[in-house]
């Protein structure tokens, strides 16, 4: 039998048993949820992100829009009648990683698919004060400026075969080879912009107009 | 909501949990039970005097210990934790949702039901139904219309008394319901000379600043390439198609010669988007009253 002063003395041993306490937890509460249904599998309707989407969400993460922008629900109604259906975990299978946000300094974007128009997101983007006089967001006007191929598209390919990867993993449907050789055709001559507006529109459509 | 691809998780949480419980609950038996020799110290002295005491821990610690173990078996009964056990309660998050929606549709939907088996007219001049409409309007509609509904450049102005798709209450309820999709076409292929003479021809409608030699050829190029098509033969529009009259001083993109030929040379394709599956008709009801009420007074 191990006594407390053996452990105290030995800094190896403390190091070993206090990694085991701080893990337990995790075993119990996160390894699990890899393992479940609802968790893992893309609830009715849902797409891996195309090519023009995929690269339209790296400019969200780029440009840090997680920072004020949430994309979760949460099953209250004060935001199930502003944005619509909650969020549930099947929407989020193909997120490497999730845009689940902590902070809501604009408003969640979980639902704004089809929202808006895209000339509106464009005004938006451009200037928010145009259409939102209100608005403290940062204006996004120089993502017009750059041609998507060569930025975020640049590795769109590569990009792609990861996220198959990931979907490989789950056993659930993914990119094709022809979707992904086609990857760079699709983005074409699209702005930073066009791009980011493609992934905006599609969010959170597949529980759209559900409450 | 657990749903396990294998039962062996259920009973990976199961015993875990339990064998958690149960090893906490022995630790408080046998350190309870441990006998102590009261004085007697750890060995370790600090500070030169400072020493520890080898004394039991007190006993209402040790009941807040029994305390959680009973907290968390309880817990473990009623809610969803144990595996695939749901809890006697059946709570879900969903469920909560559920029921907080269903209280609060019972509460008001006697109200929406009166105002939608009233007239839009009706309701537009109904005080109560206004504020509800007003709440409505700034949390679904001020992003593209603005807080005071004089929307923007592209998003039209709802206060004025002109109309795109029409101002009559059941054609208002339309557009809120079923959404419009503008359909200016792009006329690049005219040339840019051509859209000049145009631009300056519309500009001139208005009795805005023109260069009548291009507005007079603008004036043969609006009959023959087929803006009257939708604009109509004298340039008043056609609500039916959402073409606006170009003849009034209401410009929804602008009346500077640039913003024209802009709007000429690629076209407008903007969108107001539908509600009706989103909001439902009694909400599109109160709504189309209160954007009819906005305008009213205004000619």
């Amino acid at each position: 039998m191990i006594k407390h002063d053996q452990v105290e003395k030995n800094v190896g041993l403390l190091f070993v048993l206090t990694l085991f306490v701080v893990l337990w937890g995790g075993l119990l509460e996160i390894v699990p949820l890899f393992f479940q249904k609802s968790t893992t599998t893309p609830v009715d309707g849902l797409k891996p992100y195309d090519a023009v989407r995929l690269a339209g969400r790296e400019v969200y993460l780029r440009e840090g829009c997680y920072n004020c922008h949430s994309q979760m629900i949460r099953p209250f109604r004060a935001e199930t009648e502003r944005y619509g259906h909650y969020s549930v975990a099947g929407e989020f299978v193909y997120d490497h990683p999730f845009q689940w946000g902590s902070k809501r300094t604009g408003p969640d974007l979980q639902r704004v698919g089809g929202r808006y128009s895209d000339e509106w997101q464009r005004a938006h983007l451009i200037n928010p004060r145009d259409v939102v006089p209100e608005s403290n967001m940062p204006a996004f006007a120089f993502l017009a400026n750059t041609k998507a191929k060569n930025s975020v598209g640049a590795d769109i390919e590569a990009k792609m075969q990861v996220m198959r990867t990931y979907a490989n993993l789950r056993g659930i449907p993914t990119y094709s080879d022809q979707e992904i050789k086609a990857a760079k055709a699709a983005i074409g001559d699209k702005t930073e912009m066009d791009v980011l507006i493609a992934y905006l529109q599609e969010m959170g459509t597949a529980l759209k107009n559900t409450k | 909501m657990s749903d396990f691809v294998s039962d062996f998780w259920n009973l990976y949480v199961v015993v875990i949990v339990l064998a958690s419980i149960l090893a906490c609950a022995v630790l408080l038996i046998v350190q309870g039970k441990a006998t102590f020799t009261p004085g007697k110290t750890m060995g370790h002295v600090w500070d030169e005097t400072l020493e520890e005491y080898n004394n039991p821990m007190p006993k209402w610690w040790s009941w807040l210990f029994v305390i959680t173990i009973v907290f968390a078996l309880v817990y473990l009964a009623l809610y969803p934790g144990l595996g695939n056990f749901k809890g006697l309660l059946g709570w879900t998050s969903g469920g909560q949702h559920k029921t907080e929606v269903a209280k609060m549709d019972a509460t008001v939907k006697p109200l929406f039901d009166k105002y939608l088996a009233m007239d839009l007219k009706a309701v537009a001049a109904d005080k109560q139904a206004n504020e509800m409409g007003k709440r409505l309007f700034l949390t679904y509609c001020i992003q593209c219309h603005g807080a005071d509904a004089r929307g923007a450049k592209g998003f039209p102005n709802l206060t004025d008394n002109d109309w795109l798709y029409g101002g009559e209450p059941e054609q208002i309820k339309e557009t809120i319901s079923n959404g419009r999709q503008g359909m200016m076409p792009s006329h690049a292929q005219l040339g840019a000379d051509t859209i000049k003479d145009l631009a300056n021809f519309v500009r001139s409608l208005s009795g805005l600043p023109n260069d009548s030699v291009r507005a007079a050829k603008g004036k043969e190029a609006f009959n023959s390439v087929g803006c009257i098509g939708c604009h109509g033969p004298e340039a008043k529009g056609t609500q039916a198609l959402g073409a606006p009259n170009l003849t009034d001083k209401t410009w929804l993109y602008g009346s500077s010669e640039a913003t024209v030929t802009e709007t000429v040379t690629n076209g407008r394709q903007n969108k107001m988007p539908a509600w009706k599956d989103f909001l439902g008709e009694a909400k599109v009801h109160l709504l189309s009253a209160y954007v009819l009420s906005l305008s009213q007074g205004a000619k």
